[in-house]
């Protein structure tokens, strides 16, 4: 038997764009009306283009900026940010991982630091403690002793990224939102992250919400598929539907404008243009 | 390690952490150097250090001094020196290059005590608008524009006016008139940093808004604050000179480079060494300083694009 | 005869910490009528050797080649100014940046229009009707009144569009485009590749697409070059790299593609690197 981690119930954000001079004031619709449903060590993919309300999505679920309207559960628990603070509790079960590893880590924290912050803040833990959690937590993700004391820019894309999924991980948070972590990321170091990603999921049955625009990750990574569109989930589905037999004529858009990297497809492009 | 692959390779060129700093420093100086006025304005400005530091073993009299056998004495090249003057005496017969040396002292204080006020209390307010916005942003911010909106040398009078001459006042105006700039230029820098992934990232790890301030963003906000208090410290001696030499900042017999400046009003015509040598002095440190301030920014500007 | 042939290529540049050595002895040749695409990654200098070809590399850059000849023209023996004509006219290049690369302060319609009175020396009414002429190529709706949009205005594809058809203007021998599509959500991305191709057939020019994205080498390339820290990996025609390739690295490269995922790991590179060939000397350095 399963439980669901995450539940957001037509969730609705509003963005009010204040009069100029000579504009009135104006509303946008970035999220309208957006239902899911997350059980415990599944993955949900949210696909979409720049502009369709994934990110926004993306910092209401990880409590960041508060919905306009509409309920949203994390374990069970209704969460509303903006009645009522935010307990410690509740800040420790949400963590995120954003797309650009070189705009999320402190160019003046040293690696230690950028994975210790979590615990000194939340957590009555020690120095010689945190030190420990956080070296543990590097061998996890892939690096060494030796990256303790280094500062960020001394890292490549690929381990920068390693560092952040490390500092969300460090309050052992039953959730994790990532905003497309790979996306800015080498081929070969987006396979590396991407494994990673799936084995920290295998150890700690961690439940990730996936934020792509690529439809290749996300058939690899995901175990159910929401399509958004201007705001609204166009699709939704687990993913051998979504991608078996999509509903939505904007869902066969995207995998119709998706790149295909297989011979049978390059065969086919050079008949096509032999033929011309 | 073993499956990092290209990772590894990058990494195993990194340098070993206690090298790090060096290395950075390093960096720093590469960029800084290029800038060989920069070099050679430290090189003065260290100089001057040192002068201060040591004026009571350099100079060869007492500041204080009056020499009455000795009014209006010229430079000891010129006909009518004296090699006991080195760069003559003023009307009532005081060693010009005591004066200078102990000078040094004054101006050197009045740049470091006004720049650390100015930047203090501007980072501060800078941080405050920036962070909050709002209601708490606009009434900083208007207050900043209403006194920059003054002339600031006119400004600085009318409070050395209000408080009284003499040099702690004056240092007091003038951190005054120049902490705005401090403000803007945090208030800034702290807004382009507040939506950074870093900053939202620490929010979501649970760090309070002091913590948030002062821990996450002001950090990154130090590069362009150092330029602009070097450039500030320039502009502090001048204005410092320009009220001393209105009769508003030091007193005399104060050996300040602006008093002495006034002081030396009336024999302009008879006597050009009264004048030019404070002058020259101020000349030499503001624009030794400023160079230090094109270097730098040149030094930490790359730095900033790079991170 | 190749209409871009560059021998031994090596780019150099200097930094706080020694030189930097981009580009290190890459061949290539591109035939008229010809996509080619170099496809690696971040810091494997596929972007600097074209730079060089532009002559658009900052002075802390050094460039040597044995040769670097343009349609029978030896660049590396022209002097700037001469180097100038044949850059921007005979050779054009797009960047992945669509809106960056358009100058905020002018309408797309100027920005047209100078390269067609600095390079072809037309006059007023016929650099207008060629710049619409363009648009309508390019595939921009009411092109006479876009012209006179500010870039922001108009959104990334649209920016890119116009970028291409400065590209295109003074019907350019050899297209450089580096990474156009990276900047782009993937149904733009399909239609900018497509304008491309379609433009590089309609005209006959050689095409270079500088990409790190094995579907758009797929999608569009004739022949690839896999480029890797500055060397060259493999070069093939488009098929067999995909079907057979060579070298260990670009097979990695194909199996870190999450959609030749087998079982629920992707292989990694570092899994298959490196071959004990001379190259891999280099690229462990």
């Amino acid at each position: 038997m399963s439980t669901t981690v995450l539940e957001g119930k037509n969730i609705v954000r509003d963005y009010h764009i204040g009069g100029g001079l000579f504009t009135g004031p104006r509303t946008v619709h970035a999220v309208k009306g957006v239902s899911f449903t997350v059980d415990k060590g599944k993955t949900l993919a949210i696909v979409g283009e720049s502009g369709c309300g994934k990110s926004t999505l993306a910092r209401i679920i990880t409590l960041i900026d508060p919905a306009t309207s509409g309920e949203l559960f994390i374990d069970g628990n209704k969460v509303d940010i903006a009645k009522g603070g935010l307990t410690r509790e509740m800040r420790r079960k949400v963590q995120i991982v954003f797309q650009n590893p070189y705009g999320s880590l402190n160019p003046r924290q040293k690696i230690g630091d950028v994975l210790g912050e979590p615990l000194l803040i939340n957590t009555d833990r020690s120095a010689a403690e945190r030190r420990d959690l956080a070296m543990q937590m590097l061998k996890k993700v892939g690096l060494g002793h030796e990256h303790y004391n280094r500062y960020p820019h001394m890292f490549s894309g690929g381990q920068r990224q390693r560092i952040a999924i490390a500092r969300a991980l460090m309050l052992n948070p039953s959730l994790l939102v990532l905003d497309e972590p790979v996306s800015a990321l080498d081929l070969s170091v987006q396979a590396q992250v991407l494994n990673l990603l799936a084995d920290l999921q295998d150890e700690f049955q961690l439940t990730y919400v996936f934020i792509s625009h690529d439809l290749s990750v996300v058939r690899y990574i995901a175990d159910d598929v929401m399509v958004m569109y201007f705001g609204e989930a166009v699709e939704y589905g687990s993913r051998d539907e979504v991608f078996a037999d999509p509903k939505h004529s904007y869902t066969r858009t995207l995998f119709a404008a998706t790149p295909r990297a297989d011979v049978a497809s390059i065969k086919a492009r050079l008949a096509k243009k032999k033929a011309a | 390690m073993t499956n990092e692959g290209p990772a590894a390779i990058e990494a195993a060129t990194v340098v070993k952490p206690q090298d790090a700093r060096l290395q950075m420093f390093g960096e720093f100086w590469h960029y800084f150097s290029i800038n060989k006025g920069a070099v050679i304005g430290l090189f003065v400005f260290a100089l001057l250090i040192l002068i201060a530091i040591f004026a009571p073993l350099l100079a060869p009299h007492s500041p204080d001094d009056q020499f009455r056998d000795f009014f209006l004495t010229p430079p000891a090249w010129q006909t009518g020196g004296n090699a006991q003057f080195l760069l003559g005496t003023d009307a009532v017969g005081r060693d010009m290059l005591s004066r200078l040396i102990y000078g040094s002292r004054f101006s050197l204080a009045i740049g470091f005590v006004v720049v650390t006020t100015a930047l203090i209390s501007g980072v501060i307010l800078g941080l405050l608008a920036g962070y909050c916005r709002g209601w708490v942003d606009t009434l900083i911010m208007r207050i900043m524009d209403i006194i920059l909106a003054f002339p600031s040398l006119l400004l600085a009078l009318v409070l050395v006016a209000v408080l009284g001459p003499g040099l702690v006042n004056a240092m007091i105006a003038i951190a005054f008139v120049l902490q705005p700039h401090f403000a803007r230029l945090t208030r800034a820098a702290v807004m382009a940093e507040k939506t950074r992934e870093y900053v939202v990232s620490a929010k979501v790890a649970g760090a309070s808004h002091l913590r948030l301030m002062m821990v996450t963003i002001l950090p990154n906000c130090i590069a362009p604050l150092i330029v602009q208090a070097t450039l500030s410290f320039s502009n502090a001696i001048l204005e410092a000179a320009a009220l001393g030499f209105l009769g508003m900042g030091a007193q005399p017999p104060t050996p300040e480079w602006g008093t002495m400046l006034a002081e030396a009003r009336e024999f302009i015509l008879r006597a050009w060494w009264v004048v030019t040598f404070p002058g020259l002095a101020i000349l030499i440190t503001v624009f030794a300083i400023n160079l230090i301030g094109d270097g730098l920014r040149d030094a930490l500007d790359p730095k900033l694009k790079r991170s | 005869m190749s209409l871009l042939e560059i021998k031994n290529l090596t780019v150099s540049f200097d930094t706080a910490a020694g030189p930097f050595m981009a580009v290190q002895g890459i061949d290539l040749s591109v035939e008229p009528r010809e996509v080619l695409a170099i496809v690696g990654e971040s810091g494997s200098g596929k972007s600097v050797s074209m730079l060089a070809v532009m002559g658009l590399l900052p002075n802390t850059a050094t460039v040597k080649a044995d040769r670097m000849a343009f349609d029978g023209v030896d660049l590396l023996k022209l002097s700037p100014s001469e180097r100038r004509k044949i850059v921007g006219k005979d050779i054009s290049m797009i960047f992945q940046e669509p809106i960056a690369s358009l100058n905020p302060c002018f309408t797309v319609g100027f920005q047209i229009e100078e390269v067609l009175r600095f390079h072809m020396g037309m006059d007023r009414a016929q650099r207008r009707a060629r710049a619409i002429e363009l648009m309508k190529l390019v595939g921009i709706a009411d092109p006479e009144e876009r012209l006179s949009s500010f870039p922001h205005q108009m959104s990334g594809g649209q920016c890119q569009r116009v970028m291409i058809a400065i590209a295109i203007a003074c019907n350019p021998k050899l297209l450089i485009a580096d990474e156009p599509t990276t900047a782009l959500d993937v149904t733009i991305q399909k239609q900018i590749l497509d304008l491309l191709v379609s433009l590089q057939a309609k005209y006959g020019m050689g095409l270079i697409m500088i990409t790190h994205n094995m579907g758009v080498v797929a999608e569009t390339a004739d022949r690839v070059i896999v480029q890797y820290k500055g060397r060259k990996m493999e070069e093939a025609d488009v098929l067999s790299l995909f079907e057979s390739p060579k070298s260990n690295y670009t097979r990695a490269l194909l199996s870190a593609l999450p959609e030749n995922a087998v079982g629920d790991r992707l292989p990694t590179v570092s899994d298959m690197l490196f071959e004990p060939a001379p190259s891999a000397a280099g690229a462990s350095a």
